[in-house]
């Protein structure tokens, strides 16, 4: 019997695979919008497990948004990304650093 | 128990901006590049317009009041609501989006980022901001804020040939988009915890005792970290200085003020009227974020030999204060962190105004050293950066001053006098590093070519205003103050009515 407790810790291992992903990945950007997009879909497992296990649809209309808002989310994320690497000439992560202080 | 009806007249400053932008957007199209002047005077019209019309908005929620009904109108199925607070807040909000345009209009021509996108996705990111004015329902919160994100991701990267602007724009997006990722987790736990989604709803069950306290701690945790990383809060800050000093001075302006108010009230209704119940908990959270956020943004702004970088740790320590104010869970507290984000609004204005004003087509004005013998070029505006400086640091007879005196009235009626006491020494160590900039422009001496301030007539015009409505509005708060406050306990008075039916 799958209970919410499975569904919930499913998505717990989600979304701190995503956060590792933001934080301790130091070459690739592509990566880390995939971790972005990673952390979305943690969060769209918790919503339908509870409105499953609540009984409530809201939940899952919710999901339908996050989705739509996800993939906006990833256009930008690319596009942004495009126009990093025709000014830098590349997308490792250690190569972010004109700006310290 | 929740009412529900369209009632979508309720919304029409939303849909009238809603509809104004996407003709902006077509109507751009056939308007060729060397007069995008049209194209700007329209977007002026739309934000006019829209200020007309909330402000309508705004007359029938305290007239309402005042004959004894509820202020708020509910539209949607109970998912947005106009009162009070959502007005103003959106008439500051439209303020700061126009000054961004006409401060920002040299500069944008200039630096060849004077085209239609700028002027869609600020409208864009207005509509945004003024959504989570209105929103109560956790949907429509999350909406309006990933429409002000994802604008103003496209807008930071708008320099297309500009490494520093993108590099911006990625940190901004990185950082901006795992935000939401933390915040839609707490709200995910907040709807399994209570099964709601409507915060009128959420704020019953929990007066009921109907959920489960565990996930609802958890869920809480999650939104005050979203919350922190939005605001740019200590310790959830490291994009807010790359993101001010890498964008283009216009839209670090365009981040630094209308979304704080945005922010606010967003903060309001997911923690003051969702979640009133558990302001200790969360109050002791914010508590530590405030404290941080003033001691880091005071002390590493001191650092700071760039002035936008400067004025993202500033604007870090601005939170924090903004932050002691909503901690302490009462109206009171509420009341003056409102009026601390109205008036930062057009504080931060005028502050980036100023630099837009000394920058020019080639010559960047970023550095503190480059408002050195400010006053022997022009006089008038090394005063009004004077001025501004003054209100930063919360000198008295400015509006700062009043806007630190409040949150901290709040604080010691709260009895927390240590903490007030920790936020006036971490001011008066703030004020070094504005005070710094006032000595720069005054007593050393210019170094090169002396430039002269360059920008339109009208942008010089309207700045000089607004810095002088920080001294207006410093000797008289009380106008601004007292309708800021009444708006925040019809609100507040309004959540806890709807707890009782």
């Amino acid at each position: 019997m799958v209970t919410l407790t499975h569904y919930l810790v499913l998505g717990a291992i989600l979304f701190s695979l995503s956060v590792f992903g933001i934080f301790m990945n130091r070459k690739n950007l592509i990566v880390m919008l995939m971790a972005i997009e990673l952390m979305l879909l943690a969060v769209n497992m918790n919503f339908i497990a509870f409105s499953q296990f609540l009984g409530d649809t809201a939940g899952q209309i919710f999901v339908f948004f996050i989705l739509t808002v996800a993939a906006a989310e990833s256009a930008i994320g690319l596009a942004i990304l495009v126009v990093l690497f025709r000014n830098l000439r590349s997308i490792a992560v250690e190569d972010l650093g004109t700006m310290k202080g | 128990m929740i009412p529900t009806s369209l009632n979508a007249w309720v919304a029409t400053p939303e849909i009238f901006l809603l509809c104004s932008a996407c003709i902006v957007l077509l109507f751009d199209l056939f308007v060729s590049d060397a007069r995008k002047q049209v194209t700007y005077l329209l977007t002026l019209l739309v934000l006019a317009l829209t200020a007309v019309l909330t402000i309508q908005s705004l007359q029938q929620g305290l007239a309402l009041s005042a004959s004894g009904v509820s202020a708020a109108r509910f539209a949607f199925n109970h998912m947005y609501v106009a009162d009070p607070v959502a007005d103003f807040a959106k008439l500051g909000m439209l303020l700061g989006v126009a000054l961004v345009l006409i401060y920002g209009r040299s500069y944008a021509i200039d630096r060849g980022i004077f085209k239609g996108e700028l002027f869609t996705l600020t409208l864009f990111s207005l509509l945004g901001m003024m959504v989570m004015a209105s929103a109560t329902n956790f949907l429509t919160l999350y909406v309006g804020l990933e429409l002000l994100s994802l604008a103003i991701y496209a807008l930071v990267a708008l320099p297309r040939g500009n490494v520093r602007a993108s590099e911006a724009a990625m940190k901004y997006f990185v950082l901006g988009a795992l935000a939401s990722g933390m915040l839609l987790y707490g709200l995910s736990m907040l709807y399994g915890a209570t099964g709601s989604l409507d915060v009128y709803e959420v704020s019953a069950r929990i007066a009921q005792a109907q959920f489960n306290p565990m996930l609802l701690t958890f869920g809480m945790v999650f939104v005050v970290t979203g919350i922190g990383f939005k605001l740019g809060a200590v310790p959830f800050h490291m994009w807010v200085p790359d993101v001010y000093e890498g964008s283009p001075t216009l839209l670090a302006q365009l981040i630094g003020s209308a979304p704080k108010l945005a922010a606010f009230v967003f903060v309001l209704r997911l923690l003051g009227e969702a979640m009133g119940q558990f302001g200790p908990l969360w109050g002791e959270m914010l508590k530590y974020i405030a404290i941080l956020s003033l001691v880091i943004g005071n002390l590493a702004a001191i650092a700071q030999t760039n002035i936008k970088r400067m004025l993202a740790y500033s604007t870090i320590s601005h939170m924090g204060f903004l932050l002691l104010g909503v901690m302490t869970h009462s109206e009171i507290g509420y009341a003056a962190a409102f009026f601390y984000a109205m008036t930062y609004v057009i504080t931060a204005a005028a502050s980036f105004g100023l630099i837009m004003l000394l920058s020019r087509n080639g010559f960047e004005c970023e550095n503190i050293a480059d408002f050195k013998g400010l006053n022997k070029r022009s006089p008038w505006f090394a005063g009004m950066m004077l001025m501004v400086m003054f209100s930063m640091a919360g000198i008295p007879a400015f509006v700062g001053f009043f806007a630190k005196l409040s949150v901290l009235r709040a604080l010691v009626d709260s009895g927390l006098t240590w903490l007030a006491v920790v936020a006036i020494v971490f001011s008066l160590i703030g004020a070094f590093y504005y005070l710094r900039v006032v000595k720069v422009m005054y007593f050393d001496e210019p170094e090169g070519e002396l430039l002269a301030p360059a920008g339109e007539l009208d942008a010089k015009l309207l700045l000089s205003l607004n810095c002088l409505l920080l001294l207006v509005l410093g000797v008289f708060p009380n106008q601004l103050l007292t309708s800021l406050s009444h708006a925040v306990n019809l609100t507040m008075a309004g959540s806890a009515g709807m707890m009782l039916q």
